[in-house]
């Protein structure tokens, strides 16, 4: 894990020298991961098939690592329960590949060059895990899955489905991922304008997604999020009904992470609520 | 989200004689197939001939009128679009309707056979050279729709019932899929045919090179006679082709397979390309007059320099423009300093060794390396000697300018920076081997392989910011953008490095040694490799975008401009392609090997070859 140690060898942590310069005793500043989330099963289901998982370390010290973030938003599909089950599955093997080959052999490092997989390579391989584990174990069950690994300000995503990734600046909502239902499709190839694929009687009909049994295409993004940004994930339950002028207004409004992710489940909820919601916040640290 | 193309019954044909929009007389029904029905007709409208024409019916059978609506609209999309089509190939559109729940397209009528057809009428086997060039139309007609501005349309269903002869042995495209618009059923994701469609069309990709497998099923069905609807898919591998029809030559053979590549990247990057391989085989031999391919050689003539200019050795260090002076080195020792318009000599400076790094000009002065192991020092307009500094081992690397100081390598394993005005050493990095990467100067960092595989950011005082590890020596330069830092390797791996902490992003892996520094332009990273290619690689994730083959190693380092990437390559061409696509727009041939990168400046690509001269070619 060169590429780890790499990190470490980073220079000093600026603030620390400033403050000592000044001759003033200030607390260092904090460097884990400011973060929130909600789930909800929404007003007409009666169960929630989507799963949520969220990661944050941070460690200060000697040998000091970069905060790290993991994010997993899933939205499971199919009957007798097969949705949830796929979802969670989905989402806790992906976490178990990201963290066993990209967080714990940074926390004990050995001085072997093995070959180093990219952060790319580790990503993919995550998503393409899970999608062997539900095809598996879960029959009939399929899910999105959405996973956002944070090192430092850096986000890098892997994605199938329809949930999305969204950056946030001061005023505008960026859709980092595209959604991989037959309408989006549509739109792309200039076949569908936005309007009419707004009232597709089929829009939620995913291309590609999680344990269907075919060869799987991940998507790989990597966004620096710049200080004070969020990243957000979420499901189509918040997407779908809430505007993104909303949901940049009622984030922005919040006075916590947690208090802005709950009011977006209530405002989905007040819309209809119709689907299952899921949304995780991030903001990046100040510089 | 399984794949399938389930047959919607068709009912109630039209009678012999009735009459669609009081124009056309159905003669007689042609083919009734899951989704429509194909009938022969007389246009009325030209009452003193007999003008004949095929009319295809299809059923508009959504339950909801929203759908119905959306799907009638995408009817008339597709049918204007097919009737803006023009190419020998491709079967004309004449009219298209709707009465209640039925569309009408009314097609020209093709005279002859569709290929499903000839092949079950064929006893034994269809001869190599009759498949040869039916499949070299297929690639010409190919490359007609996939080249369709402003997209490009994708077939998405060769199959042998989809390609008619006609009377004159013309292949010709008929079914473009229309019906499919109104195939509404949940799970009718995928437009294709099970057995001729390649795996990523099961997800819904629709790149031309759907198109390029879908031909490839199709020659191998019309070769061996198997029908691949009823083998498991993808399975040609285990379907040897001479085994079933021991006179298919190799190579053909082999063209085949290529085609049929399960990953997307290992075919024909283009039906261009593997028309050329078809053309290049012995079988194709009497067909080749018949086919209209663009070939590259369509493109040679036309490129005239404005200007060359001889040294007395080899130029393979890249040039460099500053006002209207253009600046070289060549292995005869000098640095000449040329009028950039008209190639007039002005001045030459003799160094004690060949010159292989690419000078920069930095307020005043040009900076260039030597292997006589010293960086040199020269008034820009006099050539005169303002100071050099000495080092332990040759300079291939080409010094970058930047913060009144200038960065170079030296094979003494040392990075260094040094003042430009006094020529002071400010200081000296260490690398752990030879340093003959170009560095790449950023706002907080410097960036620098060597030739021990470990890439550098290096701080503004000489200190580590982190190193990242290739498997062999880092001869390329780095590029620097998007906050990462792209490089090639000669372990054959382009990789792209987050430019603030050294994590590996991506890496993509070609086949040569990546010698080629890597530039980037509007998220796209073009590198050369020794495997022959040019890559474009897309900056954020590392996929293929293109890539195009040059006849040699490509180790000169493009360069982006107005939409074309430049590049030498060993085969002795400079090449200009669209950096869009990838396709050839032109290529100029030296005298020599051309391992130079090009700069682009004044509207002019200026480039070395080892034939000795430096050119000016009109971009
Ligand atoms: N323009 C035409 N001229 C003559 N025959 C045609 C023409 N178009 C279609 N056919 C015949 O009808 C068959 C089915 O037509 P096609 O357009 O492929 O329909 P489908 O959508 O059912 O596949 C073809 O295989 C061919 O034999
Ligand atoms: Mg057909």
């Amino acid at each position: 894990m060169g590429f780890l140690r790499n990190w470490l060898r980073g220079p000093d942590p600026p603030a620390a020298g400033t403050a000592a310069a000044a001759g003033q005793r200030r607390p260092p500043a904090p460097s884990g991961l400011d973060v929130g989330w909600a789930t909800d099963v929404g007003t007409i289901r009666d169960h929630n098939e989507d799963s949520v998982l969220v990661m944050s370390a941070a460690q200060e010290g000697d040998d000091r690592q970069p905060p790290f973030g993991l994010f997993i938003v899933a939205d499971g599909m199919g009957g007798h329960r097969a949705g949830e089950a796929a979802s969670s599955l989905a989402a806790r093997v992906a976490a178990h590949h990201i963290t066993r080959r990209c967080y714990l052999p940074a926390l004990i490092r050995t001085e072997s060059d093995a070959y180093q997989p990219s952060l790319n390579e580790i990503l993919v391989d995550a998503v393409l895990a899970a999608d062997d584990a539900v095809s598996q174990h879960v029959r009939g069950g399929g899910t999105t899955l959405t996973c956002a690994l944070v090192l430092g300000s850096q986000a890098y995503i892997a994605h199938v489905g329809d949930s999305r990734a969204c950056l946030l600046n001061e005023t505008r909502l960026e859709q980092i991922t595209h959604d991989h239902t037959l309408v989006e499709r549509l739109v792309e190839n200039g076949q569908l304008t936005a309007e009419e694929a707004a009232s597709h009687p089929q829009k939620n009909v995913l291309y590609r997604a999680v344990g269907q049994g075919s060869p799987l295409e991940v998507d790989t993004h990597v966004r620096r999020i710049p200080h004070g940004n969020h990243l957000m994930l979420c499901s189509d339950g918040l997407w779908n009904v809430v505007s993104n002028a909303d949901i940049t207004r009622l984030i922005q409004e919040a006075p916590t992470l947690h208090a802005a992710c709950q009011n977006l489940v209530a405002a989905a909820n007040t819309a209809g609520g119709p689907d299952n919601i899921t949304v995780i916040l991030w903001r990046s640290p100040p510089g | 989200m399984s794949v399938h193309s389930e047959p919607g019954v068709m009912e109630g044909h039209l009678p012999e004689g009735c009459l669609l929009r009081d124009r056309y007389r159905v003669l007689g029904l042609l083919a009734v197939g899951g989704m429509s029905a194909v009938y022969k007709a007389q246009d009325l409208r030209f009452p003193n001939v007999r003008r004949i024409c095929a009319v295809k019916e299809m059923v508009n059978s959504a339950d909801s009128p929203e759908t119905r609506a959306i799907a009638l609209r995408n009817f008339e999309r597709e049918t204007s679009i097919l009737a803006s089509l023009s190419h020998p190939g491709i079967v004309q559109i004449y009219n298209c309707f709707t009465e209640g729940k039925r569309s009408y397209v009314v097609l020209e009528f093709v005279q002859g056979k569709d290929l499903e057809t000839v092949l079950s009428e064929t006893r034994g086997f269809l001869s190599e050279g009759q498949v040869v060039n039916w499949a070299l139309q297929i690639c010409a007609v190919l490359e007609y729709l996939h080249s369709h501005e402003p997209r490009p349309i994708v077939f998405r269903d060769i199959k042998p019932s989809n390609l008619m002869l006609d009377n004159h042995g013309q292949i010709r495209l008929i079914d473009f899929g229309i019906a499919k618009v109104f195939n509404t059923g949940e799970k009718g994701t995928m437009i294709g045919t099970e057995g001729y469609s390649p795996p990523e069309q099961y997800r819904g990709v629709a790149d031309p090179r759907v198109d390029i497998y879908a031909l490839g099923a199709t020659l191998h069905h019309l070769l061996t006679k198997r029908d691949p609807r009823t083998e498991p898919p993808f399975t040609f591998d285990t379907c040897p082709i001479q085994e079933a029809n021991p006179s298919v030559s190799l190579e053909l053979v082999k063209v085949v397979h290529r085609a049929l590549e399960y990953d997307v990247d290992d075919r024909y990057l283009s039906a261009a390309e593997m028309g050329r391989a078809l053309t290049n085989l012995p079988s194709a031999g009497s067909s080749k007059a018949t086919v209209r391919l663009e070939t590259p050689t369509d493109h040679l003539n036309g490129v005239t320099p404005l200007w060359r200019f001889a040294s007395e050795d080899e130029i393979r260090s890249s040039p460099a423009v500053d006002n209207r002076t253009l600046y070289v080195g060549a292995y005869d020792h000098n640095l000449y300093a040329l009028d950039a318009e008209t190639g007039e000599f002005l001045w030459k400076y003799p160094t004690g060794g060949g010159i292989a790094s690419s000078p920069c000009v930095y307020e005043g002065i040009a900076l260039f390396g030597s292997v006589d192991h010293a960086l040199y020092a020269v008034d820009a307009d006099t050539g005169r000697v303002r100071w050099t500094c000495p080092t332990q081992g040759k300079v291939w690397s080409s010094p970058r300018a930047a913060f009144g100081h200038v960065f170079f390598g030296s094979d003494d394993r040392h990075l260094y920076a040094v003042n430009v005005q006094g020529g002071r050493v400010a200081w000296k990095f260490e690398a752990d081997g030879k340093v003959r990467s170009s560095p790449a100067v950023g706002e907080e960092a410097i960036y620098v392989g060597c030739e021990a595989g470990t890439l550098y950011a290096v701080d503004m005082s000489g200190n580590t910011r982190w190193r990242f590890r290739a498997r062999r020596g880092v001869t390329s330069s780095p590029a620097l953008a998007r906050e990462m830092v792209y490089v090639g390797g000669r372990d054959r791996y382009v990789y792209g490095v987050d430019a603030q902490s050294g994590w590996l992003i991506w890496r993509y892996r070609t086949g040569g040694p990546v010698i080629s520094s890597p530039t980037v332009d509007d998220k796209v990273v073009f590198i050369g490799s020794a495997d022959g290619h040019l890559y474009a690689l897309d900056a954020e994730t590392g996929r293929l975008v293109w890539r195009h083959a040059t006849g040699s190693q490509v180790t000169s380092s493009p360069v982006v401009f107005n939409d074309s990437v430049y590049f030498g390559s060993v085969d002795g061409y400079v090449h200009s392609l669209d950096t869009q696509t990838g396709d050839l727009r032109w290529r100029f041939q030296t005298g020599g090997q051309v391992t130079s990168s090009p700069t682009a400046a004044h509207g002019l690509i200026y480039i070395g070859s080892s034939d000795r001269y430096v050119y000016a070619l009109p971009a």
